[in-house]
């Protein structure tokens, strides 16, 4: 009994030995931002497809948690859509690199059943709708932009996130660039204190692409890629060169290759200059240490990170509907991911 | 004793210890990551209603009544709907019909409350924005409770998916108290020429009455700490407004909310403050269901 037990014990140990592979295969593991997630768990996949002996593990838990993740180097790498700041990174202990690894772009959707035409609005208006200044749609700032147009007289309910996101930290950066009022009152981050009478909060790109579809007169801000899936109406606005964009992958692109000197203390694209930019876009960004604890792990981490900034790595963003770095800014990522001891 | 006995003993012993052991584990907890947030702002914390992450200015005063409110709608509904479904399933339905009626009311406990909340959000607060809102306001929008702009997601949608949650909470436990009242009971009260409605109002519900309030009492618990679909459908402003239909937030959502992006220490301290607020109102909320129970079991004796 017992000695058959240990021949099969045996013969188990023999079949394990032959089916692993004599490399093991080594995991990174990366934490944060969820507005990475599909774009990184599309080029990850791909890059386990063409390097079988690696995969990395992406744990999409906010921003936040990755930065917390990475200081206490319980990951190879963090991911966060706005880059640590000094504090942060001084909890950090040892010299972090900050590189940027996508791009998003803040459309405003909206729900006017019966108004076809796309609704054109000045970044000041916007400003003055999330102000609470702008309260109805048939007001005559909105109707003097809008020549044509039945504007219904419908309440504007202005739908935000509730949760603290990188989206938030976008939109209310771009509110600050245009307007000093709201720089001043309400101020720039992931979650703010909303100032209109008529705001209501929704969790996550799709709770307010939700709220705002079954709300007749809501206005809110989602990601790029949920209003291409979606389908919904997003309003033209009118850029800093007095053009009138659509929130688009060209459009954003269009600003952030406005200013390819992008580095993590001074690395906000809104409100750009340039004919095509789009005025709500920003970077989300990986961080990683400058001499990484393992370095066998390190060339590992290298390799990937540099393939992701790569133009191999930044071509899997239009698949899922994000936004590829412009390539002097991938030579700008690879320049700092240099600097990293491998 | 024996041996088997000690060692028995001792089991049932250690498993009771470790549960008040992680009760005040949790307690100590929250109270050591909320302590920056208490040192800062005291108790005032409690009473103030401005939630501003930019300038550290926080206060849970509106958080803490948009729990209590959805709450105590929930209950509400749920109490006075659970209590007639169990009376119609242990004493009116024939068993061909209890039978499966049991079986669906339970079943809804099963759903996950993610599926409630998208249901609310596009479902259910269309629903009201369109129907339900202005109906209750043309009837009675002369008080401040049902007045002003109907955005749909509010207290009272929050209210309504709660209820929904806690109504198979109720309704099962409702309907073995009733179950298990002395059918002796019944047959006394029948032989005195009561109607069957009479029975179950004089004689089944007053006789049941502690177990029924129990059962409140679980679904009370449940609903003031619903999350995920709380959040999708209140609005989620920190705002203290009279109006049911007004946008609100509860302690909960905050939390699930604004916990995985915070950074600064004041700010994830609030929040944590928060979780200890919650945890306060739910002890506060049970011992006083506790006492009633006590009191209704006294006057009885």
């Amino acid at each position: 009994m017992i000695g058959s037990f240990i021949r099969r014990f045996a013969a188990l140990a023999v079949v394990a030995a032959v089916t692993l592979p004599a490399a093991a295969a080594t995991q990174l593991t990366g934490a944060g931002s969820s507005f990475d997630y599909p774009f990184f768990s599309k080029a990850f996949y791909i890059y386990n497809q063409k390097n079988p002996d690696v995969t990395v593990n992406y744990q999409s838990i906010g921003s936040g948690g990755g930065i917390q993740q990475f200081t206490a180097k319980n990951v190879d790498f963090g991911a966060t859509d706005v880059p640590m700041n000094q504090e942060e990174l001084a909890r950090a202990g040892q010299p972090v690199l900050q590189i940027p690894v996508t791009l998003g772009g803040a459309a405003v959707a909206y729900n006017l059943p019966d108004v076809k035409a796309t609704i054109r609005l000045t970044r000041q208006v916007l400003v003055d709708i999330y102000l609470g200044k702008v309260l109805k749609w048939n007001d005559p700032l909105i109707a003097k932009l809008n020549h044509g147009v039945n504007l219904p007289d419908m309440p504007i309910v202005v739908v935000h996130r509730s949760d603290g996101s990188g989206t938030s930290y976008i939109f209310t950066d771009f509110l600050s660039h245009v307007s000093p009022e709201w720089k001043s009152k309400v101020g720039v981050g992931k979650s703010v204190s909303w100032p209109a009478p008529s705001s209501v909060g929704a969790k996550g790109n799709e709770g307010v692409a939700g709220q705002v579809k079954s709300t007749p007169g809501a206005i809110g801000y989602v990601e790029l890629a949920y209003v291409i899936e979606n389908h919904m109406p997003a309003v033209m606005l009118q850029n800093r060169g007095g053009k009138w964009v659509t929130c688009s992958q060209d459009t954003v692109a269009a600003a952030a290759a406005t200013r390819p000197e992008v580095d993590p203390t001074n690395f906000s694209i809104v409100d750009a200059t340039g004919a095509n930019s789009y005025p709500i876009s920003g970077y989300s960004w990986v961080v990683v240490y400058k001499k990484p604890p393992d370095s066998a792990r390190a060339k590992i981490l290298y390799n990937v990170l540099s393939w992701l900034v790569g133009s191999q790595g930044q071509a899997n963003a239009k698949s899922v509907d994000y936004v590829p770095l412009p390539e002097n800014v991938q030579a700008a990522a690879q320049a700092t991911l240099k600097q990293m001891q491998h | 004793m024996s041996p088997a006995d000690r060692g028995f003993a001792a089991i049932v012993y250690g498993g009771s210890v470790l549960f008040a052991l992680l009760i005040a584990g949790l307690f100590v907890e929250l109270v050591l990551g909320s302590w920056p947030s208490i040192a800062a702002f005291g108790p005032s914390f409690i009473w103030k209603s401005s939630w501003d992450p930019i300038t550290s200015k926080f206060g849970a005063l509106p958080m803490i009544y948009g729990t209590v409110v959805t709450s105590f709608i929930a209950i509400a509904l749920a109490a006075f709907v659970g209590i007639m479904a169990a009376v119609f399933l242990a004493d009116f339905a024939p068993r061909w019909l209890a039978t499966p009626l049991s079986f669906l009311i339970e079943l809804l406990a099963a759903v996950p409350s993610v599926v409630y909340g998208l249901w609310g959000l596009f479902v259910l607060a269309p629903f009201v924005r369109t129907t339900i809102g202005p109906a209750l306001q043309h009837a009675l929008g002369w008080t401040p409770l049902f007045s002003g702009p109907i955005y749909g997601v509010g207290l009272l949608t929050a209210g309504i998916i709660l209820a929904l949650m806690i109504v198979p909470t109720v309704t099962a436990i409702s309907r073995d108290v009733i179950a298990a009242i002395p059918r002796d009971l019944r047959e006394a009260s029948a032989s005195l020429g009561t109607t069957k409605w009479e029975t179950a109002t004089r004689v089944v519900l007053p006789a049941a009455r502690v177990g029924i309030f129990g059962a409140c009492v679980l679904g009370l618990g449940r609903a003031l700490g619903e999350t995920i679909a709380v959040t999708m459908v209140i609005g989620n402003r920190p705002e203290i407004s009279a109006s049911l239909f007004a946008p609100s937030y509860t302690l909960a959502s905050v939390i699930a909310n604004e916990f995985t992006e915070a950074t600064t220490g004041i700010y994830i301290s609030a929040l944590i403050e928060l979780g200890l607020i919650l945890f306060v109102v739910s002890i506060i909320v049970n011992a006083l269901a506790r006492l009633m129970i006590w009191s209704v079991r006294g006057s009885r004796a």
